[in-house]
């Protein structure tokens, strides 16, 4: 458990009350909590800061959070957790698709954030080494890297446990249910456009021809399995 | 009739072995037609009349609905049918005026040439007379003819009257001829009739002008046509007579017959040229008929066709305008009409987008301080052993009724965002099984407090459908948690079936049911059951009107019935491919195990009724779910008694299941709101397994999209 008390996680939130109220909850569980209030501000604070996770609202005054999450990822594959008030699909997808890992939406109780940013946490643990293949790529687990004849994928640590958790059993045929559980650490069922859209961000990094998966086989009406080796 | 039946004697046929028996056949069927219909009353033979109209009436239907369809035909036809009129109108009042004014002039100078003849006569009879007196001997053979016995005498009236004949016609030079002919019977002594040129005078002067001629001894005159005796063509003609005395005073009719043969070429001539030249009228008119029709039919079925058009949701298309004319001017207030149409329609997407984007703003603006109030509450609340009593049960309160808040505001940005038309479907193949799965163990904290065991049944074969997963286990748990909280710690089940393109999950608790109407209302938003009730139950009043609104979203029904004191069933039916329409249920809306299809009449219950159903025997046949077991009595093998789909149950195919329509009027509450309802067979016949007109019918509900 020591490991989470160093977690550093960003907030970026205008809205002071509920920034404060993050912090104090956060705290609590022995986080590190920093803000920023402003979306222009906000990649400046993040390079500065170098937190474990951001805690990122998608509506904020400059840059909004969409954008400020492209921003992000393009030089860090730093686990991001959305803030929205809204689960209509448009925002979430949208908010996913700009590299979020994982979201939540407002109102949430203080455990339930907390149980989702230890989940996105849980990675920095050290893992056992272990070398997998699935398709003609070469995962080293201990290492956090994936190769292609030698050449490395660069994956955010998602998308990596992602590919991960299909590899290791490439027999089986994971349910959306089954991957959110393995992946996201949610215990019950949750919203499975989040494998949907991830699983489209892994393809397009580690897929030849993303339009024609082989490392990511999509099982209709079940769910993904790993390509054949 | 009696000529089909000597028709169908064996006379005929030994030639045409074929014919006499189709007469014969078609004999009897006049014959049954006559019977049936004139000799033992119109009632049976109706039938057959009316069927014999509808064969004579079917060829022409295409061209009776061509008719009623077609303004230019129709316009084309009247106008040919009235100029065909007026042209024959005018025809007939034309010739008519020709032909008088024709006749009048040959009348008079047929009359004065007659009446002249007539004179003629009249002095050269007298002549004859006076030359025989006088012994003058002006009158050749006529003077010594006086004065002759009777038989001479006679001879030379004969030869008088020839001479007169001919030289009456010899005046004419062709023009007319001359007839005498005796009065009556008297055609002694030289009065037989003879005629100039041919003329047959007994056949070519009619008898009614010699009646008249005899009545009197004025002139008279008719119209014949004369007959001649060397075969010559008979030819109309105008005949004037009158009766005038020989030379012994003794009456004979005199005729002239003036032919009107130029007068009847003249007549033709101007009947033919009427008749072309009315003929290329009628057709003429007809032509501009045509063209005028079209000229305005064009531009209407423009506008209807654009008209179609911009109904089917072309908002640009307009019609070409060219002119100032009045079909410009329509084309003008039409495209005027679409432009308005299309700006108010922009204007009401305009609104319901910022109707949308205003929930939307709503929901966000709300729920962040929300968030803020709901963590300061928890953290409130985990510290309240902390706090003195008063504010430790505060901070409880304070943490539960948030709770209630947070699902209230929730539900309400749902409805919302269903009015405004902002729920989307996301549809993709899912086994329902999983989801009832999820439901189930997600209601199982719910059902051990309350002492109630979640059956689930015909889970053996996958339940496969297109939908959204998210939308349909939201339903399901919501109907799973009601059926607990209503179940009064017995049992629920739930039943999955698939069959015939649609997919349903039905939930059934034996708690305290509907009343009567109440299946219709449970769906009504913030409806309770029973208001004291509502106070110890959570929930919100919405979660049903969200679960109808979801089934709605995926072309489903979500459907309820409940008998009082025999618990409820709702039930979920879904299409099996998301744009496949229902057309039945594979679940009956009401259980098997309901108390009228055990067969018992809540009448005859004693009131203690409802524990003792549970020992009554199960009549019905295999694939029944067990009659409300009580809890320890549940074996664990009976789940597997009922097949997953249950054919029996899909309407119409069924013992106890029937088609009824879906009533159209009773079935919407005046509360619905109007623009639920998208789907044009809202009103369509819909199967189901209601038996109407059962007075201890309990409340049932059809709902759908």
């Amino acid at each position: 458990m020591m490991s989470f008390m160093k977690g550093r996680v960003l907030v970026v939130d205008d809205d002071t009350a509920l920034a404060e109220m993050l912090g104090i909850v956060l705290r609590g569980e022995g986080f590190e909590p920093s803000f920023v209030a402003d979306g222009d501000k906000a990649l400046a604070a993040f390079r500065e800061s170098k937190p474990d996770l951001v805690l990122l609202d998608l509506m904020l005054p400059g840059r909004d959070g969409i954008e400020v999450c492209r921003l992000i990822r393009a030089e860090s594959g730093v686990p991001i957790v959305m803030l929205t008030a809204k689960s209509d699909t448009v925002d979430v997808v949208v908010g996913l698709e700009s590299g979020a890992d994982d979201y939540i939406v407002k109102p949430f109780k203080p455990k339930e954030l907390v149980a989702r940013i230890r989940a996105r946490l849980r990675r920095s643990e050290e893992p056992a080494p272990e070398q997998l293949t699935i398709g003609d790529l070469v995962i080293d687990v201990a290492g956090h890297s994936v190769k292609r004849d030698g050449q490395s994928i660069a994956l955010t640590p998602l998308e990596f446990d992602l590919l991960v958790a299909l590899a290791r059993k490439p027999w089986q045929v994971f349910t959306r249910e089954v991957l959110l559980e393995q992946v996201w650490g949610y215990r019950h069922a949750a919203d499975t456009r989040l494998v949907n859209v991830h699983v489209q961000r892994l393809r397009s990094k580690v897929e030849k021809d993303p339009e024609r998966p082989e490392i990511v086989v999509t099982v209709r009406g079940v769910g993904y399995k790993a390509g054949p080796s | 009739m009696t000529g089909d039946s000597a028709a169908s004697a064996p006379g005929g046929s030994g030639s045409r072995p074929g014919r006499p028996v189709g007469r014969a056949t078609a004999g009897a069927r006049f014959r049954r037609l006559f019977e049936g219909g004139l000799l033992q009353g119109g009632a049976k033979g109706s039938p057959v009349l009316r069927l014999f109209l509808r064969w004579m009436r079917r060829p022409l239907l295409p061209v009776m609905r061509l008719w009623r369809r077609n303004i230019q035909l129709r316009v084309v036809a009247t106008t040919l049918l009235m100029s065909l009129g007026v042209v024959l109108l005018l025809g007939f009042v034309v010739i008519g005026q020709v032909r008088n004014g024709l006749l009048d002039a040959k009348v008079r100078a047929s009359q004065s040439q007659a009446t002249g003849g007539f004179a003629v006569a009249k002095q050269k009879a007298d002549e004859a007379v006076g030359g025989t007196g006088g012994g003058t001997g002006a009158g050749t053979g006529a003077a010594d003819g006086t004065s002759t016995p009777d038989g001479r005498q006679s001879q030379n009236v004969i030869q008088w009257m020839s001479d007169l004949v001919t030289s009456l016609a010899s005046g004419g030079a062709g023009a007319f001829d001359v007839a005498t002919l005796p009065v009556g019977d008297d055609s002694g002594g030289g009065r037989s009739p003879r005629g100039s040129g041919n003329v047959d005078p007994a056949s070519s002067v009619p008898a009614d002008l010699r009646e008249r001629v005899n009545s009197g001894t004025t002139a008279a005159q008719s119209y014949t046509r004369i007959v001649y005796y060397n075969g010559k063509e008979s030819q109309p003609a105008l005949v004037i007579g009158k009766q005038v005395n020989d030379p012994n005073g003794r009456p004979y009719e005199l005729y002239y017959l003036f032919p009107l043969t130029q007068e009847e070429k003249s007549l033709s001539l101007v009947k033919g040229t009427l008749a072309t030249a009315g003929l290329f009228v009628v057709v003429l008119l007809g032509a501009i008929a045509w063209l005028v029709v079209r000229q305005v039919v064009t531009p209407v079925r423009m506008a209807a066709g654009i008209a179609e058009r911009l109904s089917a949701g072309r908002l640009q298309e307009r019609m070409k305008v060219t002119g100032e004319d009045d079909i410009a001017r329509l084309g003008e207030a039409f495209n005027k009409m679409a432009q308005n149409l299309q700006v108010k329609i922009q204007q009401m997407e305009d609104l319901s987008r910022m109707q949308r984007r205003f929930v939307s703003d709503v929901s966000h603006e709300l729920r962040t301080p929300l968030t803020t109030v709901r963590m300061a509450a928890d953290v409130i609340h985990e510290a309240r052993e902390d706090f003195d009593p008063v504010t430790a049960r505060s901070a409880e309160l304070l943490a539960d009724q948030l709770d209630r808040f947070e699902s209230l505001l929730a539900d309400l940005l749902e409805i919302s965002r269903f009015d405004a038309g902002a729920a989307a479907l996301e549809a993709e193949p899912i086994d329902l099984r999983e989801v009832v799965r999820r439901v189930v163990s997600g209601a199982e904290p719910l059902a051990e407090r309350k002492g109630t065991r979640i059956r689930v049944v015909g889970d053996q074969q996958p339940v496969v459908a297109e939908a959204d997963a998210r939308r349909v286990e939201r339903v399901l748990r919501n109907l799973v948690v009601n059926a607990v909280e209503h179940g009064d710690g017995k049992d629920v089940v739930v039943k999955l079936a698939a069959a015939g393109g649609a997919v349903a999950v039905a939930v059934r608790d034996y708690g305290v049911g509907l009343k009567p109407g109440e299946a219709t209302r449970v769906f009504s938003r913030f409806w309770r059951a029973d208001p004291a009730r509502a106070r110890t139950t959570g929930g919100t009043g919405l979660g049903l009107s969200i679960a109808l609104e979801d089934a709605r979203l995926h072309g489903g029904w979500l459907q309820a019935w409940g008998e009082p004191g025999g618990g409820s069933q709702f039930r979920l039916t879904l299409p099996r491919t998301a744009d496949e329409p229902l057309r039945g249920s594979p679940i009956p809306l009401e259980p098997k195990d309901s108390r009228r299809n055990r067969g018992l009449d809540d009448a005859g219950l004693p009131r203690g009724g409802e524990e003792k159903r549970a020992t009554v025997p199960v009549q019905h046949s295999g694939a029944q779910v067990p009659a409300l077991p009580p809890r320890t009595s549940v074996a664990p093998g009976l789940a597997t008694v009922t097949p997953a789909a249950d054919p029996t149950a899909l309407p119409g195919n069924g013992t106890g299941t029937r088609v009824v329509p879906r009533p159209a009027g009773g079935v919407r509450r005046p509360g619905d709101r109007t623009a639920e309802s998208p789907a044009p067979d809202t009103n369509a016949a819909r199967p189901d397994t209601a038996q109407p007109g059962d007075p201890t019918e309990p409340g049932e509900e059809f709902r759908g999209r």
